[in-house]
């Protein structure tokens, strides 16, 4: 566990964030100019970034920003008007539907809102991708839910179903089923949206932890800054207004250096007021609230 | 706010307009501006406060005979702000009134509310676009259909291994919760309407000393066509109901999605359990449904005819033919495809909310009875040319 929660530790890799081609091996995720809308409407257009292997990437933006519909389009859901998703530098969308379930399944997702199976007991829900995908024996299968349970701190709760459990136990029922069969890239939606402090802390140690011990890579949306601030190592900033990315790089960087008032008043958390650049407030202000 | 003295008739929300300071006019509020002791709308109000303060220049404000407020009066200070654009800060207001204001950003010009366009459309466009659409639902359940036929057998993935079908647990799971939990009331429906045909038949037969073939009616009747098509309509309500208002439920929660991003098709997954359970479920009741038809049937029989239950059953076997109860469970073989596929492809087509699940729980209902009713009278035609 790394011991500073404030301070993330350098990732050892390069920094290859929208710079010339990576070295050999292509990133783990690169989202192509895509565009993604609905019907007639585009949420998000002209977006690109790349997500190093191993990495924490932070998707930052204004509530209804389109960081869902964006996930959904990574995630093999929803199809882009323009543009592309490169999984290892396969183009998800010019794959044939079986092809792309196939490589969807390195992919662990949570959703803004768990999308736990109802008629599923907790740890039903966490065995259903082993059963279908692992082909292990049921003994295997039940310790490892046992052990995916207790690693987002729910071991005692397996056998309660969905409707059991509270909006923060949901998210991380559901991150657990996420992390079921082990995927190297995890996608997370609002994964501490409605957890208390402690539970939050802890979540953000478990990503932190995935990502050193097995080397997953994770692409977080998150309003959390505290959180932002100590895992993640790069990330993008969408603007709802603009419709694409205003500003590219760590969320550090994001609060200390980045001119764009929109992502500073984000970062800050402050509707009003700017501090001149460079200035860097407290992150973890209190919640107080205008009146 | 509650005002130190004052014990006006409490309940008015007044205001006036001073000229007491020579630079500007001041509007003063007195009263009680709450939602609960107004009538009329804050636009109104501001814009009427908007015309007696007259050009807009700066005002001043006055509230110190203001005795209550909540958001009625931020309302009404944030529309005459959108008239006259004035600053909050330089107001005298209580400083929470003040504060609220100021988080209001300036209004939109807009500010009327969102109204849905109603699309008139002729009689006959509207009959157009409603077989238009009646079509393409049949194309759908025709390629859901194939999909389903193609799910029975399991597909290798590219990467070789077996992708993820129904689960023969599932199938059995909603085979018990829509087949044998039907029992009851499948079984005292088809009681009723067996006795009842009985009775309009002994009434009209005893007249002609024909009691005897108050047999041929009930038998029939329920062999043909009603053990089959009531029970199917049962399980409309029962179970089509049930299985739209799931996968709706599904879709809105974003489980379908979950299924899908580890390259689980809900339809092999879901629906095809589902609707082979129907097939499975639809002829057993249909057998067990005519039994107690036959059986309500003949207790009026025996009650009101004076026939006894061996010459009943005696020219039973001789009026319907074993040919008979086979067009029966054919179609009820057809009726509960039919049931599956309609609820099912309206349950996973259901927008993403709440009210689209009941409502996807209705449409389903109502669909496939139309569609069961329909179903039946094409294969009646059928069975009519070539002689069944
Ligand atoms: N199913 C949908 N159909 C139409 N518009 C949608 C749908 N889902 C989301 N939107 C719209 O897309 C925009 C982005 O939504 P979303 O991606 O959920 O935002 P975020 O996750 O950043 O809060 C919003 O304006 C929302 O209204
Ligand atoms: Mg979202």
């Amino acid at each position: 566990m790394p011991s500073g929660f404030e301070a993330p530790p350098t990732p050892a890799v390069p920094d290859g964030h929208l710079s010339a081609p990576g070295p050999v091996a292509p990133p783990i995720l690169e989202i192509a100019s895509l565009a993604v809308g609905f019907r007639h409407r585009v949420v998000q257009r002209d977006l690109s970034f790349r997500v190093r292997r191993g990495s924490v990437f932070a998707v930052m933006g204004g509530s209804g920003c389109g960081k869902s519909t964006v996930l959904r389009a990574i995630a093999g859901l929803l199809r882009p008007f323009e543009g592309d998703v490169l999984l290892d530098g396969t183009p998800l969308w010019r794959l044939r539907p079986a092809e792309r379930a196939a490589l969807g399944r390195s992919m662990g997702v949570l959703f803004q809102n768990g999308a736990l199976w109802s008629s599923l007991s907790v740890a039903e829900n966490v065995a259903l991708p082993l059963q279908l995908f692992a082909r292990l024996p049921p003994g295997v299968v039940t310790e490892l839910v046992q052990l995916k349970l207790a690693l987002v701190g729910l071991p005692d709760h397996g056998r309660l179903m969905p409707a059991e459990l509270s909006g923060g136990m949901r998210k991380r029922a559901a991150l657990a089923r996420a992390l079921a069969l082990d995927p190297p890239l995890l996608l997370l939606d609002e994964p501490s949206a409605g957890l208390d402090p402690v539970s939050s802390r802890r979540l953000d140690e478990l990503v932190l932890e995935l990502r050193d011990g097995l080397g997953i890579t994770v692409l977080l949306i998150s309003h959390e800054l505290p959180s932002l601030f100590a895992i993640a190592d790069d990330g993008v900033f969408l603007d709802a207004d603009r419709r694409t990315a205003i500003a590219h790089g760590s969320p550090r960087e994001l609060r200390d250096t980045d001119p764009d008032p929109t992502v500073r008043r984000f970062m800050h958390r402050d509707p009003d007021r700017l501090p001149a650049a460079g200035q860097s407030r407290p992150a973890e202000g209190d919640l107080r609230h205008g009146f | 706010m509650s005002g130190l003295a004052s014990p006006r008739p409490a309940g008015v929300a007044e205001w006036t307009v001073s000229r007491r300071e020579l630079d500007r006019p001041v509007l003063v509020l007195s009263g009680r501006w709450t939602v609960a002791t107004t009538r009329e709308a804050p636009g109104e109000v501001a814009s009427r406060m908007h015309e007696v303060l007259g050009e807009p220049e700066p005002f001043g404000i006055d509230c110190a005979r203001l005795d209550e407020w909540d958001s009625l009066l931020v309302a009404t200070l944030w529309r005459l702000r959108a008239l006259r654009g004035f600053d909050p800060v330089e107001l005298d207001l209580p400083p929470p009134l003040r504060r609220l204001l100021a988080l209001t950003t300036s209004p939109g010009t807009d500010l009327r509310m969102p109204t849905v366009p109603v699309i008139r459309r002729s009689i006959v466009a509207h009959t157009g676009t409603t077989t238009l659409d009646a079509i393409a639902g049949l194309g759908g359940i025709a390629m859901l259909a194939g999909t389903l036929l193609r799910g029975l057998w399991p597909r290798r993935t590219p990467a070789g291994s077996r992708e993820p079908g129904m689960q023969g647990r599932d199938l059995l799971d909603i085979f018990r919760r829509h087949g044998p939990a039907a029992l009851p009331i499948i079984g005292l429906v088809n009681l009723l309407v067996g006795a009842i045909l009985a009775f309009i038949g002994a009434a009209q037969l005893r007249r002609f000393g024909a009691q005897i073939f108050v047999t041929n009616l009930v038998g029939l009747a329920l062999v043909r066509e009603l053990g089959a098509v009531i029970t199917a309509i049962v399980l409309c309500g029962r179970t089509g109901g049930a299985f739209a208002a799931r996968l709706a439920t599904m879709g809105a929660n974003e489980e379908l999605d979950a299924l899908s991003v580890l390259g689980i098709d809900p339809r092999r997954f879901l629906v095809l359990p589902m609707t082979l359970a129907l097939v499975i479920a639809m002829p057993l009741l249909y057998l067990y449904a005519t039994a107690a038809g036959l059986l309500g049937g003949m207790l009026v029989a025996v009650n009101l005819l004076d026939l006894s239950a061996s010459s009943f059953a005696t020219q039973l076997v001789d009026v319907v033919p074993v040919s008979q109860f086979g067009f029966g469970l054919g179609k009820s073989v057809l009726f509960g495809l039919l049931i599956g596929l309609v609820s099912c492809r309206i349950g996973l087509l259901a927008g993403r909310s709440a009210a689209a699940v009941g409502d996807a729980a209705t449409r389903a209902v109502v669909a496939s009875i139309v569609g069961v009713i329909v179903l039946d009278s094409v294969c009646a035609v059928c069975a009519d040319a070539v002689g069944l």
